[in-house]
């Protein structure tokens, strides 16, 4: 069972790698909208690569008005 | 199509619908690669009454108001059908609010029965509901042994008798909805079902259904546009509605194949997303393809100068047709403005976008840009039956825009100063700015209210979010639209400016930026202001207190300019 911290990690290393940015720009506590520089659709395009990464499903009333990366993976790690 | 000039309310006319196309499919229900439910209008109908024979024996009377609070989904549809059979008046709230904003409407709109999807009523179960009036709570999809705090189970909601269908007149409220107001004076437009039968009416032949054309609901129910294209219009004519559980743009495009759908309304951040997709798509093509694609896009977009023509174009671009499903007739755009290059990328392939203006008060379709011939400047002529103003034009024609039809909403709910305001001598003040050329196109240029529209579709209005920089350590503060500081002519781009009054002796720009920054982040991203500026006089406010905001905005526009804006 990976805990929080491990799943923070690896939240920030995939989405560093898909929208092609240094890793060390992104905090747990960042506004991923913000960082990221992305509209909802490109959220949502990284909420699928998160579920095929971690092999879960997250209906999109879980995501619904979450913009940091600490809020998304624990409501991704409750899923795990 | 149902001739609706025979009918008095939308209930009535459904009701017709639900026995003439009793064994067509009415709604499609679709949750990733999986069918939900597949209904047909008998089955509709029998899960409606089912719901409207409980709500009668609770108490659910003529007139009263029932609220939905649900993403999009069949069982939206079958409780409005309930609700509208009970000759009750329907309010359909956003689902995307916040529990906060949500019994702030419940409370407004006076609803006795509340329909609410079980997620969000796990939020909102929480909240101190002793200023509302709801009597009724059925929330769908409970968990077996789920906790509802007194609240009921849609799917087991039943009355012991049948539920009798209460007719009503055209003129009575069909529906409540509310088009802003979520943090201040709630603008709830009440609308008949005059409203609603004469715009379909008007737009039907537009974008005709029939048993087997399909509608994809993606945009929010309780949005003018899906109520009426993915609700009253299919169900007139006997189409089907198809609802994706998963809104992920995946889910989407694999939905337009899998179920060959006619039409979809999207909003412009929608589209954008869609043509960057093909763009991308078509820069992988090899040289000699791309060549070939191009030239045949030089030809659709010759032959279908003056006129659609959708066979020719199917056949042309076959590749791209097939990629919508190879039955999709028009991309209905909506909620914001979209920009020419965009409906130019789409008309060359030969994919109609029916792109024209709108709002709740004038219950959605003011005007449609027909195409004949393509006109991407422009939002196109008015809908039958629409009478369309502009008032005190300058010299360039440019005036605020006026509507006035059977379409226009009775009244904002509870408010007699703003219906007066908004609507004189039977004329719908728009508040947005443009003019009418010479053939009756009309162009819009800018916004004489206090407001913004986003690519998503949303109106945002600075009332509505100022709550969030309450009690700022601050003299006064206040939210504008920056285009309303700072006239321009777009309807892209629009962005929220702070205006902070500090004391003299603040680092205003050291600790009270780090706090803006702070509350700005508890503001969901389309509802955030881009900036601030720092202003160094008193507010003009009225003797009661409230801050003069057209005439601070004249002075900081006199003033500053843009640059004296401090991006968040």
């Amino acid at each position: 069972m990976k805990t929080l911290e491990q799943t923070t990690e690896e939240i920030l290393g995939l989405a560093a790698r898909h929208f092609k940015i240094p890793r060390e720009e992104l905090a747990p506590s960042d506004d991923f909208y913000k960082k990221l520089k992305i509209d909802s659709l490109r959220a949502l395009e990284l909420i699928t690569r998160l579920e095929h990464h971690f092999g879960i499903e997250l209906p999109d009333y879980e995501v619904q008005g979450v913009t940091d990366f600490r809020t998304l993976a624990s409501r991704i790690q409750a899923r795990l | 199509m149902l001739d609706l000039s025979q009918y008095e309310s939308l209930g009535a006319a459904l009701r017709s619908a639900i026995e003439r196309w009793a064994e067509e499919v009415c709604l499609i229900e679709s949750d990733r690669e999986q069918e939900r439910c597949r209904l047909t209008y008998r089955q509709f109908g029998d899960a409606a009454l089912r719901v409207a024979a409980g709500l009668q024996e609770n108490g659910f009377a003529p007139g009263d108001r029932a609220a939905i609070l649900m993403s999009n989904q069949s069982k939206w549809l079958i409780s409005a059908y309930a609700v509208f059979f009970c000759g009750g008046v329907l309010v359909p709230l956003d689902y995307k609010l916040t529990p906060g904003e949500h019994l702030a409407l419940l409370a407004h709109s006076k609803s006795r029965v509340l329909i609410v999807e079980y997620p969000i009523w796990r939020a909102l179960s929480q909240s101190d509901f002793s200023a509302t009036r709801l009597e009724t709570t059925l929330v769908t999809e409970a968990p077996a042994g789920a906790d509802l705090a007194g609240a009921k189970r849609w799917e087991e909601f039943r009355g012991e008798g049948a539920s009798e269908f209460r007719s009503r007149k055209r003129q009575d409220a069909a529906c409540i909805v509310y088009s802003s107001g979520t943090g201040g004076r709630p603008k709830g437009c009440v609308l008949t079902h005059e409203n609603y039968l004469e715009q379909c009416a008007a737009v039907f032949p537009l974008w005709p259904f029939w048993p087997g054309a399909r509608y994809l609901s993606i945009i929010p129910t309780n949005h003018a546009i899906d109520f009426m294209g993915g609700f009253v219009m299919p169900f007139t004519g006997g189409g089907a509605v198809v609802h994706l559980r998963t809104l992920r743009p995946e889910y989407i495009r694999e939905a337009f194949t899998r179920y060959k759908i006619t039409y979809m309304a999207v909003v412009p951040l929608i589209l954008k997303n869609l043509e960057r997709g093909l763009r991308e798509r078509f820069a992988a093509l090899s040289p000699i393809k791309r060549r070939l694609l191009n030239a045949l896009v030089h030809v659709n977009r010759v032959a279908t100068r003056r006129r659609p023509r959708l066979q020719l174009s199917r056949v042309l671009l076959k590749d791209v047709h097939q990629a919508f499903g190879g039955e999709l007739r028009a991309l209905l755009v909506g909620g914001a403005f979209t920009e020419p290059k965009t409906l130019e990328f789409f008309h060359d392939l030969g994919i109609q976008i029916a792109n024209g203006y709108g709002c709740t008060e004038a219950c959605t379709a003011i005007t449609v840009n027909d195409m004949k011939p393509f006109r991407p400047d422009t939002l196109g002529k008015p809908v039958t039956g629409m009478q369309l103003r502009i008032i005190n034009p300058g010299t360039d024609g440019v005036g605020e825009v006026a509507v006035r039809s059977k379409t226009v909403m009775s009244h904002y709910l509870d408010d007699p100063g703003l219906t007066a305001e908004t609507i004189v001598d039977g004329w719908l003040l728009t508040g947005d700015l443009g003019k009418i050329d010479a053939s009756g196109h009309l162009q819009l240029l800018g916004r004489k209210k206090n407001m913004i529209v986003t690519a998503e579709g949303e109106n945002i209005y600075p009332e509505d979010i100022e709550n969030v920089f309450e009690s700022l350590p601050v003299k006064e503060f206040c939210v504008f639209a920056a285009n309303y500081l700072w006239p321009q002519r777009t309807m892209t781009g629009e962005q929220l400016v702070l205006v902070v009054h500090a004391d003299p002796t603040q680092n205003a720009n050291g600790a009270i930026r780090g706090e803006l920054e702070r509350r700005n982040q508890r503001l969901l991203p389309y509802k955030r202001v881009s900036g601030y500026i720092l202003w160094s006089e008193d507010f003009p406010r009225t003797a009661s207190l409230k801050i003069k905001r057209s005439i601070l905005a004249e002075q900081i526009g006199r003033q500053l300019d843009r640059s004296a804006v401090q991006p968040l």
